[in-house]
C-alpha cells in the first residue's frame, strides 16, 4: 500500500514540488523585480515624476523673493515637499498595471505570500522614489545654489528614511484606492496626512545640518522618522492582506 | 410585482409601511438638545466671566469639550475598526462610520470655535497652537475616512478599507502630536493666556463638566441616529437587490 | 488513461460564499478525479465564476470546505492549494509591458517550477505562440495574447484547470492548441472545470456537465448520459426562466 503522504505529492501531474514555493523573500524579489522590470520598460512614470519634480522646483523658484527669505532656509522646505508629490506620481501607478487585464488575479491566484505582493510593490516604489531623489536633490543644489554636497551623506540617509515611510504608507493606500471610483484624488487625499510627519521630520533634520547645527539637535527628529517608519512598515504589512477580498 | 415603478420604490414603501415616521425627535435627540441649552444658560448667566479675556472665554465651554468629544469619537472608529477586521461584524462598521461623521462634525466645531475665542486674545484668526493643529489633522483623517467610504459601494469593501484606514489613522495620531510638539519647543509662539485646568476655580469647572457631559450626550444621541438611518439603508438595499432578484 | 492515486483532485463540500446579504453560492459540492472535466453551464449571476474563484482561493469560502490535490485551502495560508491550481480566464492576466516570454518566466517562478525557463519556452511552444515570445504582449493580437495567457496558466503543470470561457477570442489553431493542452493536462491527470455559454464546446470536451441556477447545482450528471439536443433544449427552459 503505497504511503499515504507521497501519494499526495505524487498526484497526477505534480509539476511543482510544494516544498519548493517561493519563501516570502524570494516572492517579494520576483514582483519587485517584474514592476521594475515593466518600469523600465516603458519608462513613462519615472519621467514624469521627475519632470514633475523639477518643474515644481523652478516655480517655487520663481515664486520665491531672495530678499526677503535665503536659499539656505527655503530650500529644505522645497526639496521635502516636491519630493512628496513627485512620489505619490510614482505611487499611483503601483497598483493600476495590476488592474489592466485582471493580473492581481493572477498574483492572488500564485502560491505566494500575500504580504510578499505588498513587500514586492513597496520595494519597487521606493527604487522609483529613491530615483527620482537622486536627480532632485543635487537639481536642489544646482537651482537655489545651496551647498549640499558637505551634508550628502547624511541627506542620503534622511532620504532613505523618508522614502521608506512614504512608500510604505502610499503603497498600501494605492492597494486601496484602484478599486474606488475616484482613485486619482483619493491617494493623495488620504496619504498626505501621513506624509506631514515625514516632511517635517526630514525639513527640519535638513536646514539644522545645512545650518551647521550640531548634530544632536536633529536627533529628536531622526527619532520621529524612525519610529514612524518602524510603525508603519509593520502595520501597513499586516494591513495588506486586509485589503484583500479574502 | 409592478414593472413599471423601479424597484427602489417599492423597497421604500415597504420600509417604511412598517414602522411610524420619527426621524428627528426620538428621546435621545430630546434630551441631547435639552442637556446643550441648559449647559448654554449656565454658561451665559451662571457663569463668573474670566477676568483677563472677557466674555470671549466663555466660548473655551463650547471648544474645549467639542475637542475631547472629537477625540473620543475617534477613539471609538479606532476601537470599532479593531472590532470590525477581527470578527467582520457589521454592526461595528456601522457604528464607525456613525462615529467618524460625528466626530467630523465635532472637529469642525473645535476648529470653528477656536479662532472665534482666539481672534480676540491672540490678535490672529489661526495659530499653529499644537492643539488646534492636531485637531486640524484629525479633520484631515475623519475628512479621508467619509471620502474614502463615498467613494465605494460594495459594502463590506467599504467596511475593510475604512476600518484599515480607521486603525492607520489613529497610529498616525501620536506622530502628528510629537511631530508639532517638537516643532513648537523649538520655535517659540508669542505667550497665550489659556485657562488651564486646574487653576480654575470651581465654578467654571462645574461648568466644564456640565457642558462636556451634555456633549457626549449629544454625541451619543447623535451615533445613535446615525446608525438607525444606516441600518435602515441597509435595509432598502437588501429590499432593492431582492427585488430585482425576482424580477 | 490512469487515475494515478485514489485521491480526487477537488473535493469540495458545501461550499457556500456570500455578499453581504446575498449567496453568490448556496451549498455547493463537488468532487473531481484526474482525467475528469466538467462542463460548468448556468445563466449570468448564477455563481459560476464564484465557484471557480473560490476553488482558485481568490475568494475564501463563508462556510464549506474545499481540497484540491488533498490540500485544504486553508491550510498553510491556502499556498499549497493554489501552487495545484491553474486559472485561465477571459481577462489575459498578462502584463501589456512585457513580452510573452518574460511573463510565462513570472509565473514559472512564482509557482516554484523547476527549470523555469525551459518550462515557459515548452509551454509557449504548446500554445504554437513561442515564435512570438519576445515580443511585448501588447503588440499580440487578442487571440495571440489568450494563447500565452493560456501558457501562463499551464506552465506549472497544475493538477486543476480552471477555465472560464477559455475559447474566447481564439481562432481555429489556437483553439485546437487549448484542447490539446487541455488533453495533454488530463492525459497527465489533471481535472478540468470548464465554465462556457457555448454548450456544444463544453460538452464536447466535459465527462461530467452540470447546470448552475443562484449559487446552486440543478443538474448534475455524467456526460454519457446526456444527449445533447435534450440537453439543450432544457438548458434554454432554464436560462430564459430566470430572464
Amino acid at each position: 500500500m503505497p504511503d499515504a503522504t507521497l501519494d499526495r505529492a505524487r498526484v497526477a501531474g505534480a509539476g511543482v514540488d510544494a516544498t519548493r514555493l517561493p519563501g516570502l523573500l524570494r516572492a517579494t524579489w520576483l514582483v519587485a523585480h517584474k514592476d521594475l522590470a515593466i518600469e523600465f520598460r516603458t519608462r513613462t512614470a519615472f519621467f514624469s515624476a521627475l519632470v514633475f519634480a523639477l518643474l515644481g522646483l523652478s516655480i517655487f523658484y520663481f515664486a520665491w523673493d531672495p530678499t526677503a527669505v535665503a536659499a539656505i532656509d527655503l530650500a529644505p522646505g522645497v526639496l521635502w515637499v516636491i519630493f512628496t508629490f513627485s512620489g505619490l506620481l510614482g505611487l499611483q501607478r503601483s497598483f493600476g498595471v495590476e488592474q489592466a487585464d485582471r493580473a492581481m488575479d493572477a498574483l492572488l491566484a500564485a502560491p505566494v505570500e500575500r504580504e510578499a505582493i505588498y513587500l514586492g510593490k513597496a520595494a519597487a516604489n521606493f527604487l522609483f522614489v529613491a530615483g527620482v531623489q537622486v536627480i532632485a536633490i543635487p537639481a536642489v543644489a544646482l537651482f537655489y545654489n545651496v551647498p549640499l554636497g558637505n551634508i550628502w551623506l547624511a541627506l542620503a540617509g534622511i532620504a532613505v528614511l523618508a522614502a521608506l515611510g512614504i512608500v510604505a504608507v502610499g503603497t498600501l493606500f494605492s492597494a486601496m484606492a484602484v478599486n474606488t471610483r475616484l482613485a486619482e484624488l483619493l491617494l493623495p487625499m488620504l496619504s498626505l496626512p501621513f506624509f506631514v510627519p515625514i516632511v517635517m521630520a526630514a525639513a527640519q533634520t535638513t536646514s539644522r545640518l545645512l545650518a551647521g547645527r550640531p548634530e544632536a539637535e536633529a536627533w529628536p527628529w531622526l527619532r520621529i522618522l524612525l519610529g514612524f517608519d518602524l510603525v508603519f512598515v509593520l502595520a501597513c504589512t499586516i494591513a495588506f492582506p486586509y485589503t484583500l477580498d479574502e | 410585482m409592478t414593472t413599471g415603478t423601479t424597484g427602489r420604490d417599492d423597497a421604500v414603501r415597504i420600509a417604511g409601511a412598517r414602522r411610524a415616521p420619527r426621524a428627528l425627535m426620538d428621546s435621545w435627540i430630546l434630551v441631547a438638545a435639552l442637556a446643550v441649552i441648559a449647559a448654554y444658560v449656565r454658561v451665559i448667566w451662571f457663569t463668573p466671566t474670566e477676568a483677563t479675556q472677557g466674555l470671549a472665554q466663555k466660548i473655551y465651554y463650547l471648544h474645549l469639550p467639542a475637542a475631547l468629544n472629537a477625540y473620543l469619537a475617534f477613539g471609538v472608529v479606532f476601537v470599532t475598526s479593531i472590532v470590525y477586521l477581527w470578527l467582520r461584524e457589521e454592526r461595528a462598521d456601522r457604528v464607525a462610520e456613525a462615529s467618524a461623521e460625528v466626530g467630523l462634525l465635532f472637529t469642525t466645531v473645535v476648529l470653528t470655535t477656536g479662532p472665534i475665542w482666539g481672534k480676540p486674545i491672540w490678535g490672529t484668526w489661526w495659530t499653529w497652537d499644537a492643539r488646534l493643529t492636531l485637531t486640524l489633522f484629525l479633520w484631515f483623517i475623519y475628512a479621508g475616512y467619509i471620502v474614502l467610504r463615498g467613494a465605494i459601494v460594495e459594502p463590506s469593501l467599504r467596511a475593510r478599507y475604512s476600518a484599515v484606514l480607521g486603525i492607520l489613522g489613529a497610529l498616525l495620531i501620536p506622530f502628528i502630536h510629537m511631530s508639532v510638539y517638537l516643532f513648537r519647543t523649538l520655535h517659540p509662539m508669542p505667550i497665550v493666556l489659556k485657562p488651564s485646568a486646574p487653576s480654575l476655580p470651581p465654578e467654571m469647572l462645574h461648568t466644564l463638566m456640565f457642558s462636556f457631559a451634555a456633549f457626549v450626550l449629544v454625541y451619543l444621541a447623535l451615533v445613535r441616529a446615525r446608525y438607525r438611518l444606516s441600518v435602515e439603508r441597509a435595509r432598502v438595499e437588501e429590499l432593492e437587490a431582492s427585488l430585482e432578484g425576482g424580477r | 488513461m490512469e487515475h494515478g492515486s485514489e485521491l480526487p483532485v477537488v473535493e469540495a463540500e458545501g461550499l457556500v460564499r456570500a455578499f453581504g446579504g446575498r449567496r453568490a453560492v448556496d451549498g455547493v459540492s463537488l468532487t473531481l478525479r484526474g482525467g475528469e472535466c466538467l462542463a460548468l453551464f448556468g445563466p449570468n449571476g448564477a455563481g459560476k465564476t464564484t465557484v471557480l474563484r473560490l476553488l482558485a482561493g481568490l475568494l475564501a469560502p463563508s462556510a464549506g470546505s474545499c481540497l484540491v490535490g488533498g490540500v485544504s485551502l486553508r491550510a498553510d495560508g491556502g499556498r499549497a492549494a493554489r501552487s495545484r491550481v491553474g486559472l485561465i480566464s477571459h481577462a489575459s492576466m498578462l502584463y501589456s509591458a512585457l513580452s510573452a516570454r518574460e511573463n510565462v518566466e513570472f509565473a514559472a517562478n512564482m509557482y516554484g517550477v523547476r527549470r523555469p525557463v525551459d518550462a515557459a519556452l515548452r509551454a509557449l511552444q504548446a500554445m504554437r505562440v513561442a515564435d512570438r515570445a519576445d515580443s511585448p504582449v501588447r503588440a499580440l493580437s487578442r487571440g495571440l495574447q489568450q494563447r500565452v495567457s493560456i501558457a501562463r496558466a499551464i506552465v506549472h503543470e497544475p493538477q486543476l484547470l480552471l477555465c472560464d470561457e477559455p475559447y474566447t477570442g481564439l481562432d481555429e489553431a489556437g483553439s485546437a492548441a487549448l484542447t490539446e493542452a487541455l488533453g495533454e493536462r488530463r492525459a497527465h491527470g489533471a481535472a478540468l472545470l470548464l465554465v462556457t455559454h457555448n454548450l456544444s464546446e463544453g460538452l464536447a470536451v466535459a465527462t461530467h456537465a452540470a447546470i448552475m441556477r443562484r449559487g446552486r447545482f440543478v443538474r448534475f450528471e455524467e456526460r454519457a448520459q446526456v444527449d445533447g439536443a435534450s440537453y439543450a433544449s432544457a438548458y434554454r427552459e432554464l436560462v430564459t426562466a430566470d430572464a
